[in-house]
């Protein structure tokens, strides 16, 4: 195909066939572009796609609503809990639910815990595909302490699989607010460690600067969004232009970059993270006390009540013996998970795992929500709910026929959109400039292949 | 004769011996001076009955692995070349050692002994020509694996490698107008002497500038970050991509041993060898006056121990950089070469070339 005759010593020249992954380490193992190479120059390229696909929107029409999450955790695998909530609110929505404040706060929190964890992953791991090893670990130390809080909050670091359709699983812990600020306080002096270290640094400006150019208007027409978009000077970003949860209350800034490259979108990560740290210290002080417990016949009863009934199978003699219980997921997360689930509409939510376990009645309350035509089951209609995932706009679209499973759902995973943009990005750069380019879109195959 | 023919085997042996021993404790250093800057623990594994000693066995244990590996040769038309090129990565960086003075002439026994092995009079261009034949080594193994990446690598490393040779050989002319010799010994000798009986005049004070341009070609000549094009390993894996078991250790090791000897080389012609300020051939001097009185020996172990810190130092220095700066693009690491390095190197050998014609030294 491009085979050519060099005119002055009439030899025939042939271009180099490059497969740049799926087996290659700056292609996170699930990409293959194969290239057109002159030298190092890249002539063409042609992206496959594809090699993480597991299924996921059949999976989630197979599976009902309140079993999906840990799906959604493996969609964007870096910020699950950002995924949990998306899919929270699209059954939500399609429900017409209310979900208490607390919980509002509670996600909100989650969900910006997850994005600087995704910008440090995609920010770290750019730097060390062009030879900066230590900037890496830095944010992968960083990463660490947010991965410690996240662990506390929900129980995992990475499948969180905490949010749930109402409400989320667990409250937060004693001493959390502190122990948060403590580590908003030590990721803000690593973003700022790594800052020095790259962002004036004239080797990095230069494997970065004017590397994987996509302009505003293609960007737009590819319906690229998140970072990428933003580096292009648009300013769209769903917590502010439609906003969610409690985004509306919070005062942050969404930052914009204009030269459309990889160095933009850098800077764009690095400021996002200490937005998003700002939203999250405005969520704690902002956070209401926890919204009232509603029992299985809409009485209302105090946590440590419940925790009780729940635990002792309601046997008299037990109930009168105060143990000291913990409402955290670190002793029992019953009473809590009752605080800030759905007030009112009982047949949604799943009761709490003590409950199930516990007693008679919460073992019955627990399988009529899972048997078919008997659990949860939404009005008829469609809903799409967007939340703003790390990469972009994350999307979850549901139709519903009234059954107790949705009869389409469908994911707009952000990565998928730069992926068929990719080509542009990098053809008559060289070979060197496709990991700059390839690692500042953050490509993340759970949600790009669902 | 046959005295002398055996102390020259024996101090062979002793630099071949001392230089593969440095280079298998630089993989630790590597690891610990790594991971003390990236807040990390580093290798501390591998024990023997529990005794771990901060790590140090690991450099047994990478041994042991490396040639208990199972070696895959790929199906190429240059399988002698391609068993062969390690090889000759390896045994021409370490030739290179055989002019480097690490010592001065200490008698014993009524015999000169020095602990170098060769010192003919054009030692600077040995350990430049042993340096230029180290590249074929690695130019062999990436067009022999019949790969791509390899050949990709292969293919930028020769680039690398000519271009910094060039910038390296320039940079190191300006010293040696000032030195008029090629002689390592020679070298060494006349960087003992004192400007205004206090400053010593080391290359470096003669030459910083020739003496940065020197050290930054020389950590690109060891294809190390922000050189290390030829591996690459997040973009083109490297030239070495095809290589497995100890062929691939003979390549690792390379590069520590070509560290090695550029902080050697760079020891020898900017930081005054085993030259030690102030301390003459019976003692410290200072001013002129006898300050502190030592015999042959200690003068000679003293010497010996400032040649093996300052190649320390420079070695923590260019470990320092790898592990602190991203790495250049191709066309940007030749730009860099051409139009920056080697331009200031003739700028610098203009310059001193006029100085040393009007003070005529």
């Amino acid at each position: 195909m491009s085979d050519t005759t060099n005119k002055k010593t009439n030899r025939r020249t042939e271009n180099t066939f490059l497969n740049v992954g799926p087996s290659h380490p700056a292609m996170h193992g699930v990409i293959h572009i194969l290239t057109e190479l002159e030298g190092e120059k890249v002539l063409g390229a042609e992206i496959e796609i594809g090699y993480l696909h597991r299924c996921f929107e059949k999976n989630c029409e197979q599976l009902g609503y309140n079993q999906a999450f840990p799906y959604t955790d493996r969609l964007n695998y870096v910020s699950p809990l950002i995924n949990n909530v998306g899919w929270a609110m699209a059954v939500e929505k399609l429900f017409g639910a209310q979900v208490p404040e607390r919980a509002l706060y509670i996600r909100v929190i989650a969900s910006e815990l997850s994005r600087i964890v995704d910008h440090l992953t995609c920010v770290g791991a750019a730097a060390m595909e062009v030879g900066a090893m230590t900037a890496f670990l830095y944010f992968m130390k960083a990463r660490e302490y947010l991965y410690d809080i996240i662990e506390w909050l929900t129980g995992a670091r990475i499948t969180t699989n905490y949010v749930r359709v109402g409400g989320v699983k667990g409250d937060l812990p004693h001493g959390f607010e502190r122990k948060l600020r403590g580590t908003l306080r030590e990721i803000r002096k690593i973003i700022g460690e790594v800052d020095k270290l790259l962002t004036r640094n004239r080797i990095f400006i230069d494997r970065m600067s004017g590397i994987g150019t996509l302009d505003r208007e293609s960007s737009i027409a590819y319906g690229i969004t998140g970072p990428l978009l933003r580096a292009t000077g648009e300013a769209y970003d769903v917590r502010k232009d439609m906003p969610y949860l409690v985004y509306d209350r919070f005062d942050f800034e969404i930052p914009v970059a204009d030269t459309c490259d990889a160095y933009a979108r850098y800077l764009v990560r690095m400021e996002e993270m200490r937005q998003s740290a700002r939203i999250i210290e405005q969520a704690i002080k902002q956070i209401p006390p926890g919204a009232i417990a509603v029992d299985r016949y809409g009485k209302q009863i105090s946590g440590a009540e419940m925790v009780e009934l729940a635990k002792r199978g309601k046997v008299k003699e037990y109930i009168d013996s105060k143990a000291k219980v913990d409402l955290t997921l670190e002793g029992t997360d019953a009473a809590s998970a009752c605080n800030i689930n759905l007030t009112g509409n009982r047949s949604l939510r799943l009761p709490p795992k003590e409950e199930t376990y516990g007693n008679i009645e919460g073992l019955m309350s627990h399988f009529m929500q899972i048997m078919d035509h008997w659990g949860v089951k939404p009005p008829v209609g469609e809903t799409y709910q967007a939340v703003e995932g790390a990469n972009g706009e994350l999307g979850f679209y549901l139709v519903s026929n009234g059954e107790g499973r949705p009869m389409r759902s469908r994911c707009r995973g952000p990565c998928f959109f730069p992926m068929a943009a990719l080509h542009k990005m990098i053809v008559g750069d060289m070979i060197a400039d496709i990991i700059p380019a390839f690692g500042s879109i953050n490509m993340i195959a759970g949600e790009l292949d669902r | 004769m046959w005295i002398e023919l055996l102390t020259k085997v024996l101090i062979a042996g002793a630099v071949l011996t001392g230089i593969l021993s440095f280079g298998g404790v630089l993989t630790w250093v590597e690891r610990k001076q790594s991971a003390l800057m990236q807040d990390r623990i580093g290798a501390n594994r591998a024990s023997i009955l529990g005794f771990r000693l901060l790590g140090l066995f690991h450099i047994m244990t990478d041994g042991i692995k490396m040639f208990a590996k199972e070696e895959f040769i790929p199906r190429t038309d240059h399988r002698v070349l391609f068993l062969l090129a390690p090889f000759i990565a390896w045994l021409f960086s370490l030739a290179a050692f055989a002019v480097i003075p690490f010592s001065p002439e200490l008698t014993v026994a009524g015999y000169q002994v020095t602990l170098q092995v060769a010192n003919p009079e054009i030692g600077l261009l040995v350990a430049f020509a042993m340096m230029g034949m180290a590249i074929y080594g690695v130019v062999l193994g990436g067009w022999a694996s019949n790969n791509n990446y390899a050949l990709l690598g292969s293919m930028r490393a020769t680039a690398q490698m000519i271009s910094y040779e060039v910038a390296l050989a320039a940079a190191a002319v300006g010293p040696l107008l000032i030195y008029r010799t090629l002689n390592m010994q020679e070298i060494v000798i006349r960087q003992g002497q004192l400007y205004n009986g206090w400053l010593p005049l080391w290359g470096i004070v003669l030459q910083p500038l020739a003496f940065l341009l020197f050290l930054v070609a020389g950590a690109a000549e060891t294809k190390r970050v922000p050189f290390d094009l030829p591996e690459g390993e997040s973009e083109i894996i490297g030239f070495n991509l095809e290589y497995s078991s100890m062929r691939f250790g003979a390549f690792m090791f390379t590069d520590f041993i070509e560290k090695i000897l550029v902080a050697c080389l760079t020891t020898t012609i900017f930081l005054g060898g085993w030259q030690v300020p102030w301390l003459a051939d019976d003692g410290f001097r200072l001013g002129g006056a006898l300050a502190l009185e030592l015999g042959p020996m200690v003068v000679w172990l003293l010497r010996l121990a400032a040649f093996g810190i300052k190649v320390c130092a420079l070695i923590y220095v260019l470990m320092l950089v790898r592990w602190t700066l991203p790495r250049f693009r191709y066309d940007q690491l030749m730009s860099f070469g051409w139009k920056f390095l080697l331009p200031l190197a003739f700028l610098n050998i203009i310059v001193t070339a006029a100085v040393v014609l009007v003070l005529n030294l």
